[in-house]
């Protein structure tokens, strides 16, 4: 038990739920508008030979809250024949997905929002949630794009969704356990073959598994090469084609937020999380880790998440999209031999050694 | 050497323009603040030379939009030379030019045939309401003033062809 | 008698042919889907009237005229180089190529020609608005197909050309450029020596966009045997430009007509592709913007001296008579059929522009494909709506 712990728990619970709720709104927001200036604004236009934003603060970096309130200002408009109440809720329930994907992240050695035994199992569970926002955003909109954009992204996310699982058992059999923070602790004090230096970083071990699980999360990100579901040349932005203003925006925070933490996720079950490997400071178990890292775990956490969120996009800005019936080929016929191989051998070897 | 994949080639596209922007600088002009010198036979907007005018509506006739509008008077001038008759000037009354019509195509600049319009490569007068964008002839008299020389000819030219 | 039956029996194979796409799994009921002509697939106004069984299309009707400006008639009323001025903007794109068949059959009705420094100015000119449009083409291609980072690249290698256009004639998108008897003016000075640096830019612009786009496998995948026009059908259908040769058939309008232009003074190759499916189309295109780089490269070289004006009277009259003239555009065959009855302008004046009879063939092309193959396939055909419309 250490100071962070002591001091959460002589604030009252109304507090502890109130620094909770700050902290996760920080968790999702902060993430999702780093990537979307750094990302969407500024590494889009610089590898398209041009500048991005500059005229909002320096070097444009106060063009997200100039868009955002762009946003707030425009009329709320939803169509005659649209279902109002199921299309307001709409954006609601995929924001609230990416809400109750964040809590098990964990950020430090005690800085976490809950700390699951089966927090992996748990996270790939309610990122299937905002599949339910989109399709119901689809139908009710009273629109044919967003019913095909609807429809596509239901089946897109499904059939993403099983080699994810696929792909993070490889994971949790290395590991031996679900809970997120036990992830991180077995890949830091872990060594390969003997050597603690780097210590285990999943990436290296499970790099088929790393390779589907990234191109999962594109498809459940539906970033391009997987963006049909809002195909904006072919489908008019898909399920999102009818929203306007507000609502738009917290579908626009919706798909960063979501990338963010699904990098943070990526970030802490491949690439060690949190922490730096254990063997630097001669720390062994998670009681030993030196209090800083509360404070450093979620730099380091958030660095990690920026890597990964530099392939998401490279990806997304260089690849065209592909066809509906190819992407589901592609995760039946392909990602999915491969990642029961890879469970298979990772099983093998879990044993052998 | 073997092939490398169709994807990893495109990857390395982006990555080098990436590159490339962060060192070199992007393509962009960042306009307000940095300008472009448009090439000398821009086709910006007409400037009237006044003095050369002679109201023969000629412009006005080959316009494709008749977006010009010309009216004049005549008017005696006093003779040349003392005891000769009085002449005989057009003078302009008004010559507009409504730029929210006008598409550019120059055929006015072509067939004037006393040189009173010229094309400047000034290109800096939008307007908030499309009304205004007709301009009368002290705006385009003001535009004389831009009207750049005829650019040197390449190599080869004929000279002698040229009016 | 004989041809009429050949046409018909292709026709019915055709129609045999689309209606074998269609493929109804279940009778389902069907769901029609309007395309346009606000969507921007549609580059412009044109609607497409789909009917789906789920996401495949069992039939197809597209629905031109958003755009019509009344080009035929409003050159009735018009003088020649007003004429000029207004063709322009049937192909915005390549708005130099479409003055020059137009002032080439006036030239024809009149009986002169061009000065030889001319002809190669007005050649190299109609080459780099070839650039101009097919280079669009290229990126927009990207857009089409969910890639965003080509289509800046295009826009930001055009620019080069649009501005070697701006600095010879004035005009970055509507030159005005061509007269009767020869062009308005020579080129200025250094503008030779810029032509030659753009030309390497537009190169090295080709091998990104091949590398970026046509190299990649998911591009090759959502393009490879989606919409294949087989020979037959392409002739039928009466398409032409570098649809016709992604059919297979070696047909070029520069190459197979003898017009006072400077095409075959220099060394250039018309390339083909026997597939005729999507991926045939972008790439002959691709390829087309290579040659025509080379093209112009060496015409720089070898333009020689003199007027580029011949005499020709301050009010142009044309004789009474009838011409036809047709090139290559970028988007295929673009003719003028001008009918003068020796007035200041023309009595009537047919206008054959490619896009539209390349469109024709949507309602066949189109039966039996997927959703985003629509897409594609209206992304590789390649049409202009100014061009369907006039």
């Amino acid at each position: 038990m250490n100071t962070a712990s002591l001091i959460i728990a002589e604030v009252p619970y109304w507090g502890q739920s109130l620094l909770r709720v700050l902290g996760g709104l920080v968790a999702v927001l902060l993430p999702a508008g780093t990537i979307v200036y750094l990302f969407l604004f500024k590494m889009m236009s610089f590898m398209q030979s041009r500048l991005g934003p500059m005229e909002a603060g320096p070097y444009g970096s106060m063009q997200l809250f100039a868009e955002v309130g762009k946003w707030l200002q425009k009329e709320d408009i939803y169509p005659a024949r649209a279902d109002k109440f199921i299309f307001k809720l709409a954006p609601l329930i995929v924001l609230a997905s990416t809400f109750l994907l964040v809590v098990v992240v964990p950020f430090g050695p005690d800085a976490w929002f809950t700390n699951f035994e089966a927090g992996i199992f748990y996270a790939l569970a309610v990122s299937s949630v905002s599949v339910l926002g989109i399709l119901i955003a689809g139908w009710s909109s009273a629109n044919k794009y967003s019913l095909l954009g609807g429809l596509r992204a239901a089946g897109q996310l499904i059939a993403y969704e099983l080699p994810m699982v696929l792909a993070v058992i490889g994971v949790v059999i290395q590991a031996g356990t679900m809970n997120l923070q036990g992830i991180v602790l077995a890949q830091n004090s872990g060594s390969m073959f003997g050597f603690d230096g780097l210590g285990n970083p999943y990436v290296l071990t499970q790099f088929v598994g790393f390779v589907i699980f990234m191109i999962s999360v594109q498809a459940e990100l539906t970033q391009a090469p997987f963006d049909m579901p809002v195909a904006e040349s072919e489908l008019v932005s898909g399920y999102m084609t009818e929203y306007s203003g507000f609502r738009f925006l917290i579908f626009f925070i919706g798909e960063f937020a979501t990338a963010g933490v699904f990098a943070m996720i990526a970030s802490v079950l491949f690439l060690g999380g949190w922490a730096v490997p254990f063997s630097w400071f001669g720390w062994t178990t998670m009681d030993s880790v030196d209090n800083w890292m509360n404070f450093a775990g979620p730099l380091i956490l958030f660095t990690k998440m920026m890597v990964i969120m530099f392939l998401v996009m490279w990806v997304r800005f260089s690849y065209p999209r592909l066809r509906e019936d190819q992407l589901q080929r592609f995760a039946w016929k392909v990602l999915i031999p491969i990642s029961l191989v890879n469970i298979m051998l990772t099983a093998i070897l879990k044993v052998a050694f | 050497m073997p092939k490398v994949p169709g994807l990893f080639k495109g990857l390395g596209v982006t990555l080098g323009t990436f590159a490339r922007t962060v060192t070199q600088g992007a393509n962009t002009v960042q306009y307000p603040h940095e300008k472009e010198t448009p090439p000398i036979r821009s086709r910006g907007v007409i400037a009237l030379h006044e003095g050369n005018c002679t109201s023969c509506m000629l412009c006005a006739r080959s316009c494709p939009d008749w977006c010009i509008y010309i009216e004049g008077h005549k008017e005696l001038a006093p003779p040349r030379r003392a005891g000769g008759k009085p002449r005989q000037v057009n003078m302009l009354d008004r010559f507009d030019i409504d730029y929210a019509l006008c598409m550019y195509c120059g055929i006015c600049v072509d067939v004037c045939p006393f040189d009173a319009l010229f094309w400047s490569p000034e290109y800096e007068y939008s307007e908030p309401s499309i009304a205004d964008m007709l301009h009368d002839k002290v705006k385009l008299g003001e535009w004389m003033e831009t009207v750049p020389e005829a650019p040197e000819l390449e190599v080869g030219a004929d000279k002698k062809g040229k009016k | 008698m004989t041809l009429l039956g050949d046409r018909q029996q292709l026709s019915y194979i055709a129609s045999q042919a689309a209606d074998a796409r269609v493929n109804l799994e279940l009778e389902t009921e069907g769901m029609t889907l309007n395309i346009g002509p606000q969507h921007p697939a549609t580059h412009g106004t044109l609607r497409i009237i789909a009917r789906l069984d789920g996401e495949q299309v069992v039939w197809v009707d597209p629905s031109c005229g958003y755009m019509h400006r009344g080009y035929e008639k409003l050159t009735e009323v018009r003088t020649y180089p007003q004429v000029t001025a207004l063709v322009n903007r049937i192909d915005w794109l390549g708005s130099f190529a479409n003055e020059v068949p137009f002032i080439l059959a006036a030239e024809k009705l009149m009986g002169i020609e061009a000065p030889l420094r001319a002809q190669h100015i007005r050649t190299i000119l109609f080459e780099l608005s070839r650039i101009a449009n097919v280079s669009l083409f290229l990126g927009d291609l990207g857009v089409q197909l969910g890639a965003i980072t080509p289509v800046f690249m295009a826009f930001r290698d055009r620019e080069y050309v649009l501005n070697l256009i701006e600095g010879a004639t004035g005009g970055r998108f509507h030159p005005n450029f061509d007269r009767i008897g020869g062009l308005k003016d020579d080129l200025p000075a250094g503008w030779i020596d810029e032509t030659r640096t753009v030309m390497k830019k537009l190169r090295r612009f080709c091998d990104e966009i091949e590398d970026l786009l046509f190299g990649n496998e998911i591009f090759q995948s959502r393009t490879r045997g989606i919409g294949v026009i087989p020979r037959d059908i392409a002739l039928q259908y009466g398409m032409s430009g570098a649809n016709l040769r992604a059919s297979g058939v070696d047909w070029d309008l520069r190459r197979d007509q003898s017009l006072p232009m400077a095409w075959d003074k220099v060394d250039w190759k018309v390339w083909t592709h026997p597939d005729g499916d999507s991926f045939a189309r972008c790439w002959i295109r691709l390829q087309e913007v290579r040659e025509s780089t080379r093209i112009v490269e060496q015409l720089v070289d070898t333009i020689p001296a003199g007027p580029v004006m011949t005499k020709v009277p301050r009010i142009i009259k044309v004789p009474e008579g009838e011409a036809w003239v047709c090139t290559e555009n970028p988007l295929g065959e673009m003719g003028y059929y001008v009918v003068s009855q020796g007035d200041l302008g023309p009595f009537r004046v047919k206008i054959r522009s490619a896009s539209f009879n390349n469109m024709s063939i949507t309602p066949w092309l189109l039966k039996g494909v997927y959703v985003p193959d629509i897409v594609t396939i209206l992304a590789s055909l390649y049409f202009i709506l100014g061009d369907i419309d006039r």
